[in-house]
């Protein structure tokens, strides 16, 4: 199996955002996604900085994607969508908009945030020219393997989501507006104070939801570490892992070893736990009765 | 403008019809659609006889199609494409591109809606779904301003559909799973979000805790009325702010802005609520359609006629002006 580095999913300074690139130009990663996925008024803050990162990744062997926006709206956002597609890059399409942008035949990939539930979507998609697809994260193991089955059949290599907080929804609103009483045209970019979102706690302090703003993402880490050999054996041609702001070149490592055979499930929970005892991971999605269920124990054995 | 309502029940379909919907919409019994909840929706014959009756007045019915067909399922789907086709309904209501793929190909003849759990919010992929499946109708996500949906109607020639009461998504539709995050039970699997079967009430210390899969998302005191407790409009706490964090328990009811959607170039106006009594039926679609025909012959619109239907007593314009963002 193959791992692929999604979007960033938060507001990051532009340095952060640059050197969080160049390094993952040394980690064993085999695709990366690059681009604004959740909103637009972020963009032009790091925007001249992607040309660089696609070229050093790309120097590195790494494959390079560019991702169109989760929700297209605005004027605006449908222009820069439809420029994607001149880019040099392929593709990752989060919302379908983006599709009607692509010349005839173009080979492109579908992200987490598009709706692929079944065969019928997935081969409408691979008539369109898709050759990967990031299933939606709520799929479960049933799903995933009927997927990968299909896309088998079309040449379309499936993805999973590996690891990283739970993309759950996208919604016209920002909510970091709404924290703060701002209108959303004057949020004075109040996301950017939480590079890994704002928890959200429920009334008895359990932890629960971050917001991101536009976007709504789980507390817990998904995780599939422990899922690797069932999605393997469904023929899961990757683990999509998302950035987070803190060890995330040794969380790429931990996978790859882990893919390899030179670590145990069980060590990389482990070494994810011991490096942050806050982290609540989860992988009830894939195998579980709820989303946010975890497979394995919550701490260290 | 056309007023589209909501039918649970064939009771509730003929209630609509009776106060002057113009077109109904209702769905299967299973989760081929989005309000797959316990003693709702309707059998095939139910749903024959109901067409006929419907057709018998003059009213239009809609079939919702509008859940993801599961991988290795899709044949239950497609057999409701092809049974909504045999009911001789006038149009199907879907959100899965895979299932349109199906219907434009067996059913040419049977007309396609596009629906809002698609949540397709500009001009070009509404287009786009027009050309790739002959969508003629889409209902527009509640994350759109009057502005954008007038600016939309320029661009296309689909026709729009937009909600005008009842219960809000906060999110872009068919885009969250919040609910199958916290309960398993998901909007876009299983038609259902925030399901009834996960919901505890618990009465301690002179207050009243209302959770959903084990979250606390509300608490009043004793006594005092409990919303509902749906996720995305529970009581959140982040950092030092507690409150609704994403949204207040607010219902949709944009009755004042129908003038405004008309000159936007709206089609249809459409009702939430096919978990609703037939009385609530019965009321809200008399007004709405006293008000359309008011608004048709120029006359004033009648005013505040249903906030007191209001779930939670308040109404909000969501989305449709701006500053809601």
């Amino acid at each position: 199996m193959e791992l692929t580095v999604g979007a960033v999913q938060f507001f990051w300074k532009p340095e952060q955002w640059a050197e969080f690139h160049a390094e993952l130009a040394d980690v064993p990663v085999d695709r990366v996604v690059l681009g604004e996925l959740v909103c637009s008024k972020r963009l032009p803050f790091y925007q001249d900085l992607i040309p660089d990162a696609v070229a050093r990744l790309q120097a590195a062997g790494k494959e390079v994607v560019l991702t169109s926006l989760a929700l297209i709206t605005l004027k605006r956002e449908r222009k820069l969508t439809a420029e994607l597609a001149g880019m040099g890059c392929e593709v990752e399409i989060n919302d379908l908009t983006a599709l009607s942008y692509l010349p005839e035949g173009a080979a492109f990939s579908v992200g987490a945030l598009v709706n692929v539930y079944n065969e019928g979507t997935l081969n409408w998609l691979a008539d369109k020219g898709a050759r990967r697809i990031c299933l939606p994260p709520e799929l479960p193991l049933a799903s995933i393997e009927a997927l990968a089955k299909a896309g088998a059949a079309r040449g379309v290599a499936i993805e999973v989501w590996g690891h990283g907080r739970l993309p759950l929804a996208i919604s016209g609103r920002c909510y970091h507006s709404r924290l703060y009483n701002r209108p959303k045209d004057n949020c004075q970019y109040a996301c950017e104070e939480d590079p890994d979102g704002r928890p959200v706690e429920t009334l008895e302090g359990q932890s629960f939801l971050a917001i991101n703003g536009v976007q709504t993402l789980s507390d817990s880490h998904a995780c599939a570490a422990r899922q690797v050999e069932k999605l393997r054996a469904a023929g899961v041609s990757a683990l999509r892992l998302s950035p987070q702001s803190k060890g995330f070149a040794d969380l790429c490592r931990g996978y790859r070893a882990v893919l390899e055979g030179t670590m145990s499930a069980e060590a990389l929970v482990a070494d994810l736990i011991a490096s942050d005892p806050d982290l609540r991971l989860s992988d009830g999605f894939i195998d579980g009765a709820r989303g946010v269920d975890w497979s394995g124990l919550r701490e260290p054995a | 403008m056309e007023i589209v309502c909501p039918a649970g029940t064939p009771a509730a379909l003929r209630a609509a019809v009776k106060a002057g919907a113009h077109t109904v919409y209702c769905g299967f019994a299973d989760e081929t659609n989005a309000r797959n909840f316990p003693g709702l929706n309707f059998e095939r014959d139910e749903m024959r006889e109901s067409i006929a009756r419907a057709h018998e007045h003059g009213a239009k019915v809609l079939i919702a199609i509008n859940t993801y067909p599961r991988a290795g399922a899709e044949a239950l789907w497609h057999r409701a494409v092809a049974d909504a086709a045999g009911c001789g309904a006038d149009a199907i209501i879907l959100a899965d591109p895979g299932l349109l793929a199906f219907a434009a190909r067996e059913f040419p003849d049977l007309r396609r809606h596009l629906s809002v759990q698609a949540a397709a919010a500009n001009a070009d992929i509404i287009n786009f779904y027009a050309a790739e499946f002959g969508v003629k109708r889409v209902v527009l996500p509640r994350v759109l301003s009057v502005p954008e949906i007038a600016a939309i109607n320029a661009e296309t020639d689909v026709e729009t559909e937009v909600f005008v009461f009842g219960g809000l998504c906060v999110m872009a539709e068919g885009r969250c799973s919040l609910s199958s995050y916290a309960t398993g039970k998901s909007p876009n699997m299983n038609g259902v979000c925030s399901p009834a079967s996960h919901v505890e009430y618990r009465e301690e210390a002179g207050r009243l805790d209302a959770r959903l899969g084990g979250y606390t998302i509300h608490r009043v005191g004793a006594g005092e009325p409990a919303p509902y407790p749906t996720l995305c409009k529970g009581c959140f706490t982040a950092g030092d702010k507690t409150g609704h964090l994403f949204e207040d328990p607010v219902s949709l009811n944009a009755e004042a802005l129908m003038p405004a959607l008309q000159k936007a170039g709206v089609t249809a106006l459409k009702i939430e609520g096919r978990q609703r009594s037939v009385s609530y039926v019965s009321q809200v679609v008399r007004n709405f359609r006293a008000a359309v025909d008011a608004l048709e012959a120029g006359l004033p619109m009648p005013e505040g006629m249903l906030a007191r239907l209001s779930e939670g007593q308040a109404g909000t314009t969501g989305a449709y002006k701006k500053t809601w963002r």
